[in-house]
């Protein structure tokens, strides 16, 4: 049997019934059986749920129907996304054991289009982190060296594409946690418009930059799942009211006569590695080459995107964290089972005991920023920063189609590198972060090896809904970049393996 | 000591809490009905479940923009904010409500009486769920353990915050009875104290009477009904008079009133009140109502308490804040009177339908709703008319509302008919001439003989007689 490695094949395939979709599952399953155990990349692994589902599949097309654009093609989600009756911790303590009574959209939609989750990816706890190491239930590990991070908060979906337990994982992106863990795992990860996909089901960081999007082995790939979940829902009042135009519509456009910027603040920002920067002027040369017009241009406000998210991201978070309080759901501390507390004391023990170093820092941090007498001077400075990122972006993209900025400061790094200064961890955010402030789409793209050969991921910017303009480039990106480096777990075991 | 009396001022503004009767909650599908099974109309939303996000009601907005423009606000394009504190009966451990830019804003409320009291906001939010404290003290920090019920949580409200207007207890009450009567009418709110669909809070203060500045004030909480708003506000401003008197300062503190123990004692000073640390709400976008839509809610307005009032009294020759017509207006009767009006009734007739409905009808609102307009009509014609007493009047009606039926046939049924003025003659002579005595104390001058012989001309006439008529022979009599 010969199971393509993309989602777009698998699921011609299987529409097609050429191949079942419960042997693709079935391929899948046993390489996360080989080698889960060493990248931890699953906080569940759905197996007898995947089964069932990839039957179903199988039994509409065995039926003359149509499962859908993704029929039989596994998917694994990140564990923020709630999924009925099936355990949704974002890997924290304070919801080891809630098992949602609803599926989120994302979810509903998968299922309509005939995908099989495989399992609940895992993540920083809350999606607080860039390096998966934050999780309640230990770290994830990078497929190319399992000594280095797969970045994160979405390093579980990043790890289970690379890895090849899934051709395509959903994750959460906030302040790059898509697209950072996909330039540190060598894949695709793209985060949409704000409002392209429904938040519904998703639990909330940071609810005016949280976004839901894609993790997949090719730009193709992403577009597709992209094209799957995207559209409005009455459910997110945030969510637009408009069907937006196709990420996938124009694959094969390539760039010719197209104006691509380099954001120069963004490439020379602090702490940038020298190969990675290289990386990104490679990618910029491909692309003229391929006929794009690629010029420098200065998005000055974006300096400030690091300052202002580390208020208004924990800001919002200390809101949207109060609800895990002991009283309704989650974790309980035992002050309150017992009788010999009051619900101060209850509050305080299971929220103390619930949330990890990370999310207790941002609660403390948005709580004070929040704070009457330092609400205009945190909060409100730092949503001016966003106005100001907002207008340097609409006037680079006057004289631009599209933005060219390198995705992470450099390569997958250590595990435990980074843990003990939270400053220098942020700073991995420094590129992603302008886009989510801003509510634009953005797109990391492997593209060529660090000295350290690890891959290298370069990022796309778009205005606005320009999904499809965006995708278009990064597929003629992809298509220009040096063959990124396969982990040894996804290339063995898979016969015919292409990319 | 001190001989110098001060008069002081006390000063008033509300803050009440109304809930909408929307048929669905403000953020949610769930069922907006009161009473039910605890923590049955209840979902992802108004339980804040992970993941979940509000969602909100058109029908709420609409009745917030009722209310706002039946308080003569400014209707205006308005924005949603966190209101962050911890407590159980609040899922999210946040409230949705509206901050520094209110939906409705700048209003006014004429009292009955006439005075104008000023609306700063009419905003929207969410309510919470409702908590029972079981054992200790009956609050949370010493309960042995506490029931929440989320049925109410998320169930529309609109606050209504007045300017600190009002000057005493009595009036606090005519403003809230009056903004019910107003919240009734716009058909956004059942205006049920007693169910907690309406809630008052009161900022109480007092002044040197003639003084520019505003004394400190407390915020009162927990009265329940108009009674115990009246009287809460009472005791509040003596215990501010009494402490300034004896040399102390008032602080400002929210202050809880114990209905029982008849006095408010504090909940918690100005250092420990909550920072809610408001923000704009990121799960909801701003609300915009459009030129149209506000001026459809201004067009479909029903006529308002005051103005019906004005009607009523232009219509019976009352004056528009006598009891009667405030009762009248406020049970939404006045329909009955208009009846009477339409049916060609002269001012007389309508105030004898006023009266009718201010007295009897309003005892039974129930039966109120199925008595049949036409009927009612002729009833006050046939007292008007003289062709009935008050008393056989009353005794028909009340026939009419546990019955229903034709008030002529019912009339005639039990035997009334007019009484005509010989027969009435030849009765006061008989009373008369059966009580020498009594007589002769009467045509002295002994006036509150009058009921005596009344009494007698009543039983004599089984109740036929008309009264008025009774006592103006009786005197021509003397």
């Amino acid at each position: 049997m010969n199971v393509p490695t993309n989602a777009a094949a698998i699921a011609a395939s299987v529409r097609a019934g050429e191949l079942k979709a419960a042997d693709v599952l079935e391929q899948y399953l046993a390489r996360i059986e080989r080698h889960e155990e060493q990248v931890h990349a699953f906080n569940l692994v759905l197996t007898l749920e995947a089964r069932a589902s990839a039957a179903a599949v199988d039994e509409v097309v065995a039926a003359g129907g149509d499962p859908g654009p993704l029929a039989g093609v596994p998917v694994a989600l990140k564990d923020n996304l709630c999924t009925r009756g099936i355990p949704t911790t974002c890997s924290s303590r304070i919801l080891e054991r809630w098992r949602p009574p609803y599926d989120a959209t994302v979810v509903r939609r998968l299922a309509a289009a005939g995908a099989v989750v495989v399992g609940k990816t895992n993540m920083d706890e809350f999606a607080m982190g860039s390096s998966t190491e934050n999780s309640a239930f230990g770290p994830t590990r990078n497929p190319h060296d399992l000594d280095r991070v797969p970045g994160g908060s979405s390093g579980g979906s990043s790890a289970a594409v690379a890895a090849g337990f899934a051709p395509l994982a959903l994750g959460s992106d906030t302040g790059g946690s898509i697209r950072q863990p996909a330039a540190l795992c060598g894949v695709v990860g793209a985060k949409p418009t704000y409002g392209l996909v429904s938040r519904y089901g998703l639990i909330a960081f940071a609810s005016s930059l949280d976004q839901i999007g894609p993790l997949a082995l090719d730009v193709r790939d992403a577009a597709l799942l992209l094209d799957a979940i995207a559209g409005p829902d009455s459910r997110d009042s945030t969510c637009l009211a408009e069907h937006p135009p196709a990420a996938a519509a124009r694959l094969d456009g390539g760039v010719e006569g197209l104006r691509v910027g380099v954001v120069r603040e963004l490439a020379g920002a602090e702490g940038m590695s020298a190969d990675v920067v290289a990386r990104m002027r490679d990618a910029a040369d491909a692309l003229a080459a391929a006929g794009a017009k690629v010029d420098e241009v200065s998005v000055p406000a974006a300096v400030y995107g690091l300052s202002a998210y580390y208020l208004i991201a924990p800001a919002e978070a200390s809101s949207n964290l109060a609800r895990y309080d002991g009283v309704r759901y989650g974790a309980r501390s035992r002050t309150g089972t017992d009788g010999a507390g009051d619900i101060t004391e209850m509050y305080l023990d299971t929220r103390s005991e619930g949330f990890g170093a990370e999310v207790k820092r941002r609660i403390m941090l948005g709580t004070y920023a929040l704070s009457a007498g330092y609400y205009d001077a945190y909060y409100g400075q730092a949503q001016r920063v966003r106005t100001l990122i907002l207008r340097d972006f609409a006037a680079a993209y006057r004289n631009f189609d599209v933005l060219l900025s390198p995705t992470a400061p450099g390569t997958a790094f250590g595990m435990g590198a980074k843990t003990a200064d939270p400053l220098t961890m942020y700073l991995n955010d420094v590129c992603t972060i302008p886009s989510n402030l801003a509510g634009h789409p953005a797109i990391s793209v492997p593209f060529g090896t660090g000295a350290d050969g690890l891959p290298v991921g370069v990022q796309v910017l778009a205005p606005a809904l320009g999904e499809t303009l965006m995708f278009q480039v990064a597929a003629a990106l992809e298509a220009a970049a040096p063959a990124t480096p396969v982990p040894a777990m996804r290339a063995g075991g898979q016969e015919g393996a292409s990319r | 000591m001190t001989t110098t009396t001060t008069e002081w001022e006390t000063v008033i503004g509300l803050e009440v809490h109304c809930e909408l009767r929307t048929a669905t909650k403000m953020f949610c599908g769930c069922r907006n009905s009161f009473g039910e099974e605890p923590n049955t109309n209840v979902c992802p939303v108004c339980l804040g479940l992970p993941g979940s996000l509000p969602v909100l009601n058109r029908t709420a907005v609409e009745y917030a923009m009722r209310i706002g423009t039946a308080l003569h606000c400014r209707v205006q394009p308005s924005l949603f904010h966190r209101k962050n504190y911890f407590y159980p009966d609040m899922p999210k451990d946040y409230q949705i409500s509206q901050y520094d830019i209110p939906i409705n804003a700048d209003g006014w409320l004429d009292l009955p009486n006439g005075r104008r009291v000023g609306i700063v906001r009419a905003h929207m939010e969410e309510d919470t769920g409702k908590t029972t404290h079981v054992g200790g003290g009956g609050r949370i920090h010493d309960a042995a353990h506490s029931l929440v019920d989320y049925n109410r949580a998320g169930v529309p409200l609109v606050e209504i915050v007045s300017a600190p207007d009002l000057r005493s207890a009595e009036d606090a009450r005519a403003y809230v009875d009056e903004l019910r009567s107003i919240l009734v009418a716009t058909g956004a709110s059942d205006g049920k104290m007693e169910e907690g669909s309406l809630r008052v809070d009161a900022n109480v203060s007092v002044r040197p009477a003639g003084s520019p500045e505003f004394g400190t004030r407390c915020e009162i909480k927990n009265m329940n009904s108009l009674r115990s708003l009246g009287r809460a506000i009472e005791y509040e401003a003596a215990r501010q008079i009494a402490l300034i008197t004896e040399g102390g300062t008032v602080s400002q503190e929210t202050r809880h009133w114990d209905e029982a123990a008849g006095r408010t004692g504090s909940m918690r000073s100005k250092e420990e009140a909550y920072d809610y640390r408001y923000f704009p709400e990121p799960d909801l976008v701003p609300v915009e109502p459009s030129e149209e839509w506000i001026r459809s809610v201004q067009d479909s307005l029903p006529r308002l308490p005051a103005d019906r009032r004005a009607a009523l009294a232009g219509a019976s020759g009352m004056t528009a804040d006598s009891d009667a017509v405030i009762t009248v207006v406020r049970l939404g009767l006045d329909d009955l009177v208009e009846a009477v009006v339409a049916a060609g009734g002269s001012a007389a007739a309508a105030a004898v339908a006023v009266r009718r409905v201010a007295n009897e009808v309003a005892s039974d609102p129930e039966a109120a709703a199925g008595l049949d307009r036409t009927a009612f009509a002729r009833l006050v014609a046939m007292e008007a008319g003289g062709e009935l007493t008050a008393a056989q009047a009353r005794t028909v009606l009340k026939a009419m509302m546990d019955g229903g039926g034709d008030p002529d046939r019912i009339a005639a049924d039990l035997g009334f008919e007019a009484m005509d003025a010989s027969a009435l003659e030849k009765v006061v002579d008989e009373v008369v001439a059966a009580h020498p005595a009594e007589w002769e104390r009467f045509a002295a001058g002994e006036d509150k003989l009058t009921g005596f012989f009344i009494g007698h001309i009543k039983s004599a006439t089984d109740g036929k007689a008309d009264l008025k008529a009774a006592s103006a022979l009786l005197r021509s009599r003397r």
